[in-house]
């Protein structure tokens, strides 16, 4: 029985695992090999030149720089070629593809929160669909935490101070760990939990299961809460900037430095909105720190973020066939609410 | 058998073992308020919004302070050059000075520090104030660490000039080293805590 | 004996004459002494003490590992346990083992000095490790620390509610100890070599007990000023590492790390340098390219600070700066390799003994290969991310810690034994103990690699229930482990009465510590010596002994 569940190698179910193995397996080679060479070199030799009556003293030989050359270029040759290889496997695990749909998380003592775009929560447990790439970004509530997936091959720490963004594309169904790998207080070992791979049509099911709104609807209703709305307005007139279109653009700050309106410029502008102040607005923003929870800020980040779809996509949950088909969209939920994109766009015009 | 070169200095580099200790301990320290100047670099070209030194914090008091330890560097040469020629108790009052002008350095300093607390800016108020305080108060230790050598020197230690006079020289020379450290890290803290 | 001559040096002392251990008696004798020898008899003690007490941390958590379900201790017990293993075996065991207790002991000898240059400040390092230990002690039996033996911000400023200050103290106040010692070892390497001893001339372990010493000065000051900021930061709750109020948590992992890096290095730079004089000694020849070694040293010490961001390469660093210092990490790994070759060539054409101390170093040849290549696994950036803080890494760590130092250390302990003490150890259990140590060790931390690579996280209480089989093999490699390391406690305390007298030189090895009494005389020399030939110089030795000594 213990045989069975005894296994020496981790279920490879994402399209990067086959890549990590690779190299993995060359690495093992490799140093396996060198490794065995030493060990049988050292025994042979031990045993070969044994102190024995008539072999009371070494024959001293000094070193022929050749050998010395040789064992330190070779090494340096292999090693060059293990960086990079694993510089080439790490750019692809850490560059997110472009038709990526969006999962939110946040990780605190000891569980680990997702939110999908269309509203739906979930604890220790993420769902998503085979054979498409997930973007996770996430951001902790209190210490370091670390996301994990061994059968994806990917981990990335989740912050408390910025965003982190991980992303996989499982290539099987099935149940696979998730693991909190960075160290996160007594029950750091039970912050853990299970990814269910369904397939593209049972997953459609679960998303159109109950929700309470998406997240961008969501995080309009905070964005009208906190009163942002009386100063983000849809036209130049607000005394903040127009948000409509900005997500991803180049945005001009006070101090005529150039800034890109990423995750993590939005969430720095909620908490510290006196740091980076857009060209031609008062610094009259207050501070929302402490004020608003991380996943509220992920709910706001997202309305954000709908506002600036490339087009007033609607939600099709259930039309699976478009959701097949356009793969070059992202999955931009709520925005039935949102506005409609001004044409304008540009963060920095008053 | 003798400890080579522990009071004569060695013919080749003129150097004395403990004056070669006192290079590799300010190297070590050089490390360690070299931590604390690029922690303070770090946070500070990552925050959001930094003070101004002299917005905060007391420029003219601290200027005093630059030029009282500067000439306690110079009130430490002096005595050593005196125990070198042989005037002990002219070596003593420039040594007396040396301790007068420590604390004053730490008088003044604590005039700053009581002023901070009275506006209520505590180490947790901000991190400007908290780098202020955790590298000024480690400068004020060293300070105060100073004042103890050089209050052994004058005083009890002093006795050490009649018995083993070059070794008393040394250490001396040695101390004045370790305190022309303590200087020249005020001269970097100051203009980057005070006047940037 | 006394009368053999070797190189023109005298060899002093004869039997029965005092020594440094019969010269004066009274705790306060030992406790007051400047004399290096004692010094380091004091480091033995109290170093072995808190390496039991580090190893029995470990047993209780492997016990704890044999099953899946956290059931044993709870798991505030559990995190206590490995943050307390890792901060006793880093901070009072590793970092100061060979150093303070070898290095103390031999390193004047070796160059034929009668002590440190600062023999004072010496004793006080021993008076800070005894501090900070005793800090540490009053922390574990109040209550323990909880946050892993890295004192990872925020959870350590803001969130462990155990006594960090106390702990983060003991290990500050440990800093100085080992920052003192470096300072003495530097100035005495430059100051102390008798006349004739160059550099080149000098024994591979004082090579690298300066490199070593380098980074005990340059490194340490930066984990005190850290580890100064985080007390101050639970103390008055200043933000340096907050980010509710600006401050950054991975500054601190910047910051811990560039001291905590290079401190893997002070830990295993001595080990590397007590494997060239066993090589040396036990094959009676010549380390094979001595400058090379001589210069890794110096080359690993170096390097070693430029490296220490590929802890953080899952941490959030730039994928730029990922790139540089996975490069660089690849670089250091460069002057290891040299080493290991240019050990395993020196065996090419050797007299090669299968003595105790030899049998170590072999082992550690090989773990210490197997651990060094497991490095490469995890400087390759793509894989880092799979394998960075599961069991891979504790593996990775323990093969180069444990199956490198602590296998150095084991050897260096035996081969100098009878110097230390004037008596010989019984070589048979010594080479059942060396065979267990190796095999326990293997056993123990082999499976781990799989582990990690099943990607099993480090640091947990209860695990998932397929990565059984591989947890209980651990703990049965870590019981006949600690079987091998109780057996020496046994055989070389049994050997302190029982063992036959050593004499001055009974391994047949050369180097300035075969030349004077075992133990040696208070002032080690009974006049200074005059070195007129280079390191392992077997061959005029051997002509001077002649062909009749058969060891």
């Amino acid at each position: 029985m213990m045989l069975s569940d005894f296994p020496l190698f981790p279920e490879a179910a994402s399209t990067m695992a086959h890549q990590v193995d690779a190299l993995y397996a060359f690495l093992t080679v490799i140093c396996g090999t060198v490794s065995i060479l030493v060990f049988i070199l050292i025994i042979f030799l031990a045993i070969k030149y044994r102190r024995r009556p008539d072999n009371q003293l070494a024959q001293d030989q000094e070193p022929p720089a050749l050998l010395e050359a040789a064992w330190i270029i070779i090494p340096f040759i292999i090693f060059m070629v293990m960086f990079v290889w694993g510089a080439w496997v790490y750019f692809r695990l850490s560059r997110v593809p472009d038709n990526a749909i969006d999962v939110y998380a946040t990780g605190r003592q000891w569980m680990w929160k997702f939110q999908h775009p269309t509203g739906q929560r979930e604890i220790n447990t993420l769902h998503v669909p085979v054979g498409r790439p997930v973007r996770i970004t996430m951001a902790s509530e209190d210490v370091i935490h670390s996301l994990y997936f061994p059968a994806f091959r990917t981990k990335a720490d989740v912050l408390p101070n910025r965003y982190r963004t991980i992303w996989f594309e499982a290539t099987k169904t099935g149940r696979f760990h998730i693991f909190c790998a960075e160290y996160c207080g007594t029950m750091h070992s039970g912050m853990i939990g299970w990814v269910e791979v369904m397939k593209d049509t049972d997953y459609q099911r679960w998303l159109a299961g109950g929700s309470e709104g998406s997240m961008a609807s969501q995080g309009e209703k905070l964005f009208q809460k906190y009163a942002c709305n009386t100063c983000h307005t849809n036209d130049a007139t607000g005394r903040g900037p127009v948000l409509a279109g900005l997500y991803n653009t180049t945005v001009a700050l006070t101090d005529n430095s150039m800034v890109k309106a990423d995750d993590n410029y939005i969430r720095e502008s909620i908490l510290t909105p006196q740091s980076k102040v857009v060209r031609g607005f008062a610094p009259v923003m207050p501070t929302f720190q402490g004020q608003v929870n991380e996943e509220d800020l992920l709910k706001l980040l997202a309305y954000v973020k709908s506002l600036s779809a490339p087009k007033p996509a609607t939600v099709a949950v259930e039309s699976q066939q478009s959701m097949q088909t356009s793969a070059g969209s992202p999955l931009a939920p709520g925005a039935g609410q949102a506005p409609q994109p001004t044409t304008t766009g540009k963060g920095n015009q008053p | 058998m003798e400890i080579p070169y522990n009071v004569a200095p060695r013919p080749d580099t003129g150097l004395y073992n403990a004056k070669l200790g006192i290079w590799l301990f300010l190297a070590s320290e050089v490390m360690l308020f070299g931590a604390l100047f690029s922690s303070l670099i770090l946070l500070r070209s990552g925050a959001p919004s930094w003070p101004r030194g002299w917005e905060e914090l007391n420029v003219p008091l601290a200027t005093i302070n630059t030029f009282v330890l500067i000439f306690s560097s110079v009130a430490v040469v002096m005595a050593w050059a005196n125990f070198r020629l042989g005037q002990f108790s002219k070596g003593r009052i420039w040594l007396g000075v040396t301790l007068l002008c420590a604390a004053g350095f730490m008088v003044i300093k604590g005039f700053e520090y009581a002023h901070k607390f009275h506006l209520h800016h505590y180490p947790s108020t901000s991190n400007f104030f908290a780098i202020y305080f955790v590298m000024t108060g480690l400068h004020g230790l060293h300070v105060l660490g100073g004042v103890v050598v050089f209050g052994y020197f004058a005083g009890p230690g002093s006795k050490m000039y009649f018995s083993e006079r070059q070794r008393f020289i040394n250490r001396i020379e040695v101390a004045g080293l370790y305190w022309h450290f303590v200087d020249l890290v005020w001269i970097f803290l100051f203009p980057t805590l005070y006047l940037l | 004996m006394s009368s053999l001559t070797l190189h023109d040096v005298r060899i002093t002392g004869a039997e029965g004459s005092r020594n440094y251990i019969n010269d004066e008696y009274g705790a306060l004798s030992w406790l007051l002494t400047k004399d290096h020898k004692r010094i380091a008899i004091l480091y033995l003690i109290s170093i072995t003490i808190m390496f039991l007490l580090g190893g029995s941390f470990a047993v209780i958590m492997r016990v704890e590992l044999l099953t899946p379900e956290g059931d044993l201790l709870t798991s505030d017990t559990y995190n206590k346990m490995f943050t307390l293993h890792g901060i006793v075996m880093i901070f009072f065991f590793l970092i100061p083992v060979i150093p303070a207790i070898l290095g103390n002991f031999i390193l004047p000898i070796q160059l034929g000095a009668k002590d440190f240059a600062f023999p004072k400040i010496n004793l006080l390092s021993w008076y800070l490790y005894i501090f900070a230990a005793a800090v540490g002690l009053y922390v574990i039996i109040t209550g323990g620390v909880d946050t892993g033996w890295t004192f990872y911000t925020p959870f350590s400023t803001q969130y462990s509610n155990t006594h960090v200050i106390g702990v983060t103290f003991a290990g500050f106040i440990a800093g100085f100890s080992s920052i003192l010692t470096g300072l003495n070892f530097i100035v005495t390497i430059h100051r102390m070599r008798a006349p004739g001893l160059t550099w080149y001339r000098l024994p591979l372990f004082v090579w690298a007990l300066y490199a070593t010493s380098v980074v005990m000065l340059l490194a340490t000051p930066v984990l005190a000023i850290t580890l100064v900021m985080l007390m101050f930061e639970r103390f008055t709750g200043i933000g340096i590492f907050n980010p509710a109020i600006g401050g950054d948590p991975v500054l601190y992992q910047h910051m811990f790390w560039f001291y905590s890096h290079p401190a893997v290095y002070i830990m295993i730079l001595p080990a590397m340098g007590v494997a060239s004089e066993v090589v040396a000694a036990f094959t009676r020849k010549k380390i094979f390219g001595y400058r090379f070694v001589a210069f890794s040293s110096l080359g690993i010490a170096f390097l070693g600070f430029l490296v220490w961001a590929h802890h953080l390469f899952v941490a959030g660093i730039s994928v730029y700066s990922a790139l540089i210092f996975a490069f660089l990490s690849f670089f250091v790994a460069v002057p290891s390799a040299i080493k290991v070759f240019n050990w395993t060539a020196t065996l090419y054409k050797a007299s090669v003994s299968w003595a105790t101390p030899m049998l170590y170093i072999l082992g550690f040849i090989g773990l210490f290969t197997i651990g060094g290549v497991t490095g490469l696994f995890l400087a390759a950036l793509g894989l880092d991310i799979h394998v960075h803080d599961t069991y891979f890494v504790v593996a990775h760590f323990h093969y180069v810690m444990v199956g490198g130092t602590v296998m150095a250390y084991l050897a260096g302990i035996h081969y100098w034994w009878p110097k230390i003490t004037g008596r010989m150890y019984n070589e048979f259990w010594a080479r059942l103990a060396a065979l267990l140590v190796f095999v326990g060790f293997n056993l123990t931390f082999f499976p781990q690699f799989i582990l990690g690579y099943l990607g099993m996280p480090r640091r947990y209480h209860a695990y998932a229930p397929e990565f059984q089989v591989l947890n209980v093999m651990s703990t049965a490699g870590a019981s006949i482990l600690a079987v091998g390391y109780a057996l020496p406690l046994i055989y070389l305390g049994f050997s302190l009465r029982f063992g036959r007298k050593a004499g001055v030189n009974p391994w047949g090895a050369v180097g300035l510590e075969w030349t004077t009494s075992s133990p040696p005389p208070k002032h080690n020399f009974e006049e200074t010596p005059v070195v007129t030939w280079d390191a392992y110089d077997y061959p005029a030795m051997m002509k001077a002994v002649g062909e009749t000594q058969n060891v």
